[in-house]
């Protein structure tokens, strides 16, 4: 600031005004009072349903009207602030403020994260605008990865999804108001309970079998966390069971990585397994209740689940209580501190730690979080034993691994296979090869943050800790193949944007930074010097995972993908 | 003890730079970094703020860690080794900052921006990114400027509006990108909830928020630390002046409000730059009639003439002197001021009692919380609190009674908000639901006027179900046969039907607080302002008795006081039937002590009180008044009859900043210092002493009180010297044991005393009566209550109930905060609250102007749909003159403690009609009685 610069204090206020009709601010009225309190009949007005009845809301009025917001905040005793951050968080809230037009009646969201993207999204997408331009009654968006990888390129018509989806199916779709997901017919409670299902919990619970033991064989099968981070099943376990009670589980099931279904699948096929291994886990470390976070994405599941949650609340009625909540699009809840957030009815922002979830977590207490697969494979590995999981696994690795498929292969889809397995070999043995007139040039081993590897490293074991020093991780096991026909750059920006798009907002490094390096990238030429600075920069000064690890794709494709950048 | 102690010793060893540095028990990286001169940049960090650790400004390396950690919320670890220089931490804080700075506007906002400073530090002059597209600026907050360009995000001023002042309308909204900071809705400033308390303006880091006024880009001549003029918070503040204006009002860490103020501590303090100031002493005009009809305050030649010191000082003595001469010194009365010093109220009744030679002074005390008082000193001994507000935070349950403490006690209600965020539990007793009953637990939303009912039902449910304090009862306490003999027929049952409250109600309210550990009542006027005010209040200081919740930290009674000095000038006293320390008149040894410190003869027959005072000068048994800062022509019940006892008086003195509607009656004006004009002491709600410092030079020839007061005494013929405040306040000192040991010099170092303070190093007893009560037997006496109706109960003429007090911007009669820029820019003029229904009923509409009846008046004001009013109360703040609420009150009296019930009278609303629609208009009709 010059020094001459001459600063005038002036009035603090305007000329005199007329004063207010009511109290400061919006006030809620009588009617939207009413027709909340309709909505949410006699659902609990707790803090932490928040984003349960703001669903509630959203659903029945396929948006959040702001008058309805200021009757919801009166109803639940809380401020509009408090009510507004957590509703203008989560993409899947459609707030309408001020009189303005409400969204269309139907929306269509088409997935533009990699898989789709190569299986030509974006020409999609624009095929459905084209085909639906004449009408108001339908809008189409972007959508983030919502795990339809193995059917791209995926779109979803309400809750309706398709996959290999094409524009007059889309269409006829949205004429037929076909807008409402279809339950998947997985193994229902019955018929679980006669394959021997909640055998291996009644035994627990009963005293034929001891906790120990199945801590112990967690521990020797060496079952580590699904979600990606891969933390020993079994010493988590015994983490938080030594916390002081009450203790709770929470469940995440809110798988978003770009490129991964395996829960999904797993949820489809057999929802009793994960939630026997959650009352397992329950049991063992003492927990009085169980919840479950599932994606908003997986409409179908939910419906599935609700009624599969009833039927063993029927019958088993002494169990500890789980609990079915809903995310609200955020890719960032899956990571657990943010998931623990989202479930107290709050956005998802991850929390500074230490303390770690299992000490301080869901309200405060000490809390078991797992990603669901791992707590599906709780009953086959007791059950059939630790050395039958252990036998399995390639290239000095041991286990099994179920990894999600997807890009430029035949037979994409969740394949269970040996841990260690090379990409090459799971492409050959598994997905059937590569399809006609591709040739693998590249792949993503875990998703859009494990980074980018060159068809050079095709052989390299795909495991926990076998990838770290090529500058990857296979999280949470999504490998996505691509071929010559593609290009690491540009899946490196969609990544990028996928991740700009999804940072929570709450860390400089992050906000910011992926912001900055989507720019960068879009540029004709990069500029890698600031791109390697800003990267090394959000790789150490992030709060969480999401940032730590978003330049992994941009730093492999400028590393293993050099010719992509010959000409700069 | 011996273990937090030794918590408090014991120390980590960690390696910082190299350097082995000692941290403190759970102190951070940063704390113990910035103790030892190790500067580490950051910028969502403040002290007093939960940390956030969101800027990432200031990241560390630590030994064995993968990623760098926050320093400001990682606490120091034994054996770490942690790096703050390598190039890897500057390259993060440096990138941090340049993101930061890339779209920081171009042109500061504020002279000391934090993010600027740093960038300065590390060498980051350019950012390598693009400049976004700034978001516009709000300057829809007559207060505070909004502009977001210079928003980083930090989260400052959300943690300050959220968690510290809990009034929880900053969010912040959305995510990514797209991540910013709302008001509500992402609605303008200005039509938010906001009620522009200032705290996020001084958290904000860079800018983003400012006074709208364009203080922060200016620096000040000069910082005078001083306290607030407004309510009995006592908060501490700094005053910014600049060519000998204040321009800006800064929070200080002072033991009752640690560096938090309200909307009207910080921007109501322009009030002493307005131009209704007068700053000549006037002599009444010949043949000028005394009537409020046609008065404007900022003509004061219509009525006056400009005179010297020396001349309306002669003529103010004289008229005085000649009232006492010819009638007796009965013939005079003084009103003086809880917005003075305690040297002013000490002097001020000391001329009276020995320039006079009548007991005939009060203040408005009288109006607040003198049947508070009276009950206090009849059942424990002491009128003021037992334990400070911040006790809250050591009490389990929290019972609020008749207050508004978010209105009335910003401030304080913030501790209380932070206490119940903490897990405490609120019960809010009152008839309106008040903004603070969205934190509690329990609502008793119960019929005005039915206090004693349900104080009673709840005394009945405790001795009932036996969850009394039969030790502390029997060991403490006399007269508790009264109390249950009293309260047996009043079961909830009964008594619901009387104060709307269902039974089950009662009593799980009842039990909560008899069964929590700790608990802690605090009521305001909605308790005292009533006909049966002390029976009000002996109820509760009888649910404090009978269970034991006295006497401990957490557990006592505290009546909110409503004004800065209303404590301090009754210690002073500055009451009719008190010497100073409430020693009473009529006893002999204390009187004899007085005339032998004041070389005086003392009246030994207790004066008349505020009111009375008005009934004895419309009956011409009071002729002449001396009235210093109080505004009776606005605060007192049934206007027309104060103010005509006013115009009746022979010889009438007022002293003041304005021409206030009481210094229309006068016949010399003085004018006198407004609060940061002089240095003084003021005594807060808690009982602490403080130091207000003189800011600013009185303007034009306007004098210090004090200066004033002494003057007149020698007009009266007193032989008083002309002295310093600190000369006077030690006089004080030598005639009040309660104040024994707060030196002057104390004061002036800031040392946080509460009184009683036996000697020069105590500190004081801020939980009083934790051995015994200064009454006969050192035991507190129960004293049983009657329920009985108000005065004026609702009938077909007048059905419905009106309730007065007061307005979160506007304080008292509003002769300063509707002179405050941005305080009359928010409420810029006259309201009645309304419940929707009733507005309906008469077939208005919100803001449409109605006419309010009662049998001794009519006024005109903008109407207000209000949710926290049930169907048939009004409510109506007595500080706007175009509107006096208090032409409406029912001016009936409490029989022990003579304050008025201003809580409740009947009263009827209309439609305007034809007769009124603006200001003039209903102005003109202020007189009108029906």
């Amino acid at each position: 600031m010059s020094g001459e610069r001459v600063i005038e204090i002036h009035a603090a206020a305007p000329a005199r005004r007329r004063t207010r009709a009511q109290a400061k601010g919006r006030q809620p009225a009588d009617d939207a009072i009413a027709h909340v309190r309709e909505l949410l009949g006699d659902a609990p007005r707790r803090r932490d349903l928040l984003i349960e009845h703001l669903h509630r809301l959203n659903d029945a009025q396929g948006c959040l009207r702001d008058d309805m917001l200021v009757a919801l905040a009166h109803e639940m005793r809380l401020s509009m602030a408090e009510v507004y951050e957590v509703a203008s968080f989560y993409h899947h809230f459609d707030i309408v403020k001020d009189g303005a037009a409400e969204p269309a009646a139907v929306t269509v969201r088409v997935c533009n994260s990699l898989s789709c993207a190569m299986a030509g999204s974006e020409e999609l997408k624009a095929s459905i605008v084209r085909a639906l331009s004449a009408r108001s009654d339908v809008r189409v968006i972007d959508a983030p990865c919502i795990g339809r990888c193995d059917s791209a390129p995926a779109a979803v018509v309400g809750t309706h999804c398709l996959g290999h989806a094409q524009v007059h199916d889309v269409v006829a779709a949205v004429d037929d108001r076909h807008v409402k997901a279809t339950e998947p017919q997985g193994i229902g409670f019955e018929a679980y309970v006669a394959q021997g299902g909640y055998r291996l919990l009644d035994e627990l619970r009963g005293g034929q079998r001891a906790i120990d033991s199945v801590i112990a064989a967690l521990s020797d099968a060496g079952l580590r966390g699904l979600g990606g981070a891969g933390f020993p099943a079994g010493r988590k376990w015994s983490i938080v069971r030594a916390q002081p009670a009450p203790r709770l589980i929470a469940v995440n099931i809110d798988e978003g990585e770009p490129g991964t279904f395996k829960d999904r699948v797993y949820l489809e096929r057999d929802p009793h397994r994960f939630i026997e291994g959650a009352l397992v886990a329950a049991h063992c470390i003492d927990a009085s209740a169980i919840y479950l976070y599932l994606r908003d994405e997986y409409a179908g599941c939910r419906a599935m689940l609700e009624r599969e949650l009833a039927l063993l609340r029927a019958a088993r009625p002494e169990l500890p209580a789980i609990h079915l909540r809903r995310g609200a699009g955020a890719y960032i809840c899956g990571e657990e501190s943010a998931l623990t957030e989202s479930l107290e009815g709050k956005r998802g922002w991850p929390r500074l730690r230490p303390p770690y979830v299992a000490e301080v977590g869901l309200f405060g207490r000490p809390t078991l979080e797992h990603n669901m697969e791992t707590l599906h494979w709780v009953r086959e590995i007791v059950e059939r034993g630790t050395a039958w999981f252990k036998q399995h696994g390639r290239n000095g690795r041991s286990g099994l691994r179920s990894f999600s498929l997807s890009g430029r292969v035949k037979k994409p889809g969740v394949h269970l296979a040996p841990a260690g397995i090379s990409v090459r070999e799971l492409i050959d043995e598994y997905g059937g090869g590569m399809l006609d007139g591709h040739t693998l040039y590249g792949y993503f081993p875990g998703g859009a943050s494990g980074g980018m590897l060159p068809a050079s490293l095709a052989d390299v074991p795909l495991d926990f800790d076998t990838l770290q020093a090529h500058g990857c991780f296979i999280g949470s096991a999504a490998v996505v193949v691509f071929s010559q026909h593609d290009s690491a750059r540009q899946l490196a920006l969609n990544a990028m944007e996928f991740f700009e798009h999804e940072s929570c907002g709450q860390c400089t490094p992050c906000r910011e930074g992926t912001q900055r390096a989507v720019e960068l990238m879009k540029q004709p030429t990069w500029n890698r010097p600031l791109l390697e600075e800003l990267s090394a920069v959000m790789m150490d000064a992030s709060i969480c995972g999401l940032g730590q690890a978003a330049p992994n794709p941009l730093l492999c494709a400028m590393k293993y993908f050099p010719q992509e950048f010959s000409h700069e | 003890m011996s273990s937090a102690a030794d918590l408090a010793t014991r120390v980590t060893t960690v390696e910082i730079d190299g350097r082995a540095l000692e941290a403190r028990p759970g102190e951070t990286i940063l704390a113990l970094a910035q103790r030892h001169g190790i500067a580490i940049p950051h910028l969502c960090h403040k002290d007093g703020l939960r940390p956030a650790g969101n800027c990432r400004a200031c990241v560390v390396e630590i030994g064995g860690e993968r990623a760098l950690a926050a320093s400001c919320c990682r606490s120091a670890q034994p054996g770490q080794k942690i790096n703050t220089t390598t190039d890897r931490v500057k390259r993060s804080q440096r990138m941090v900052l340049e993101l930061l700075a890339t779209d920081a506007p171009a042109q500061a906002h504020t002279r000391q921006s934090e993010l600027s400073q740093w960038c300065e530090a590390l060498g980051v002059t350019s950012s390598r990114f693009d400049v976004h597209e700034p978001p516009p600026a709000d300057t829809s907050h007559p207060a505070i400027a909004v502009q977001l360009d210079a928003c980083i995000q930090c989260m400052r001023c959300v943690r300050a509006c959220r968690e510290e002042q809990v009034n929880d309308v900053i969010a912040i909204a959305g995510s990514g990108a797209d991540t910013r900071i709302s008001f509500d809705f992402d609605d303008p400033m200005g039509q938010s909830t906001c009620v522009g308390c200032g705290e996020c303006v001084q958290a904000c880091p860079t800018g983003a928020l400012t006074p709208a006024n364009g203080a922060a880009l200016v620096e000040a001549d000069r910082e005078v630390d001083s306290v607030c003029p407004y309510c009995g918070v006592g908060c501490q503040l700094t005053y910014r002046v600049k060519d000998e204006k204040i321009i800006e009002v800064v929070g200080r860490d002072g033991p009752a409000n640690q560096g938090r103020l309200c909307v009207k501590g910080r921007y109501g303090f322009d009030y002493v730059h307005h131009p209704h100031r007068i700053t000549t002493p006037l002599i009444r005009r010949e043949g000028v009639p005394k009537t409020l009809d046609g008065f404007d305050p900022g003509k004061p030649f219509a009525i006056f003439r400009e005179a010297t010191w020396d001349e309306a000082l002669k003529l103010a003595g004289r008229g005085l002197r000649e009232v006492r001469d010819s009638m007796g010194p009965n013939a005079l009365a003084g009103f003086g001021s809880a917005k003075g010093s305690n040297e002013e109220a000490y002097l001020f009744q000391k001329l009276v009692r020995t320039g006079f030679g009548t007991n005939n002074v009060d203040h408005c005390t009288r109006l607040c919380h003198a049947s508070s008082v009276t009950a206090l000193l009849e059942g424990i001994g002491s009128g003021a609190v037992s334990n400070p507000v911040a006790d809250v935070a050591d009490a389990d349950v929290i019972v609020i009674v008749g207050a508004n403490p978010t209105v009335n006690h910003p401030v304080a209600a913030t501790f209380i908000k932070n206490a119940v965020k903490d897990g405490r539990t609120l019960i809010v007793v009152d008839p309106r639901r008040t903004e603070i009953s969205r934190h509690a637990q329990q609502v008793l939303q119960f019929m005005p006027g039915s206090d004693v009912a349900l104080f009673n039902a709840m005394l009945h449910t405790i001795i009932d179900e036996g969850l009394h304090d039969e030790r502390f009862i029997t060991e403490r306490t006399t007269h508790f046969e009264e109390i249950r003999d009293n309260v047996a027929q009043c079961s909830p049952e009964k008594m619901s039907a009387i104060c709307g409250i269902p039974a089950d109600e009662i009593r799980l309210a009842a039990r909560t607080y008899a069964k929590a550990k700790n608990a802690i009542i605090l009521w305001g006027m909605g308790v005292s302002q009533h006909v049966h005010g002390t029976d009000n209040a002996r109820c509760l200081i009888a649910l404090a008795l009978i269970t034991g919740h006295i006497g401990r930290p957490g557990n006592g009674l505290h009546p909110l006081r409503g004004q800065n000095n209303v404590q301090g000038a009754s210690d002073a006293g500055l009451i009719p039937m008190m010497f100073p320390d409430y020693q009473r008149v009529t006893n002999g040894d204390a009187k004899s002590r007085f005339e032998a410190a004041w070389d005086a003869t003392l009246d030994a027959k207790p004066g008349l009180t505020v009111v009375e005072i008005m009934h004895a000068a419309n009956e011409g048994r009071i002729q002449g008044m001396y009235i210093m800062g109080e505004n009776p022509a606005m605060s007192d019940p049934d206007l027309a009859h104060a103010r005509a006892g006013l115009a009746n008086l022979k010889h009438l003195v007022v002293q003041d900043l304005f021409l206030t509607e009481t210094a229309a009656f006068a016949d010399v004006f003085l004018p006198a210092s407004g609060f940061p004009e002089k240095t003084g002491t003021f005594t807060n709600t808690d009982r602490r002493v403080q130091l207000g410092r003189q800011a600013l030079s009185p303007p034009g020839d306007a004098r210090h009180d004090l200066w004033i007061i002494q003057r007149m005494a020698q007009e009266l013929g007193l032989p008083w010297q002309e002295r310093e405040v600190s000369a006077v306040y030690e006089e004080m000192r030598s005639v009040m044991p309660s104040i024994t040991g707060v030196a002057w010099s104390r004061l002036e170092a800031n040392e946080p005393m509460i009184y009683p303070v036996a000697d020069e190093r105590d500190m004081g007893e801020r939980v009083m009566f934790s051995e015994h009560f200064p009454l006969p037997g050192d035991k507190a006496r129960l004293v049983p209550a009657q329920v009985s109706p108000a005065n004026e109960l609702p009938d077909r003429q007048y059905p419905m109930v009106l309730m007065t007090g007061r307005q979160l911007e506007h304080w008292h009669t509003g002769s300063m905060t509707r002179r405050a820029a941005v305080l009359d820019a928010i409420e810029p003029e006259a309201v009645v609250s309304v419940h929707a229904a009733d507005l309906r009923d008469i077939g208005a509409q919100p803001g449409d102007t109605i006419r309010l009846h009662t049998r001794r008046g009519s006024i005109h004001a903008t109407a207000r749909i209000d949710a926290s009013l049930q169907p048939g109360q009004l409510f109506m703040a007595f500080c706007y003159t175009e509107a006096a609420a208090n032409l409406l009150t029912n001016p009936a009296l409490d029989p022990f403690a003579k304050i008025p019930e201003l809580k409740f009278c009947a009263a009827r609303i209309a439609p305007a009609g034809e007769l009124a629609t603006g200001f003039a208009s209903s102005h003109a009709n202020q007189h009108a009685t029906p």
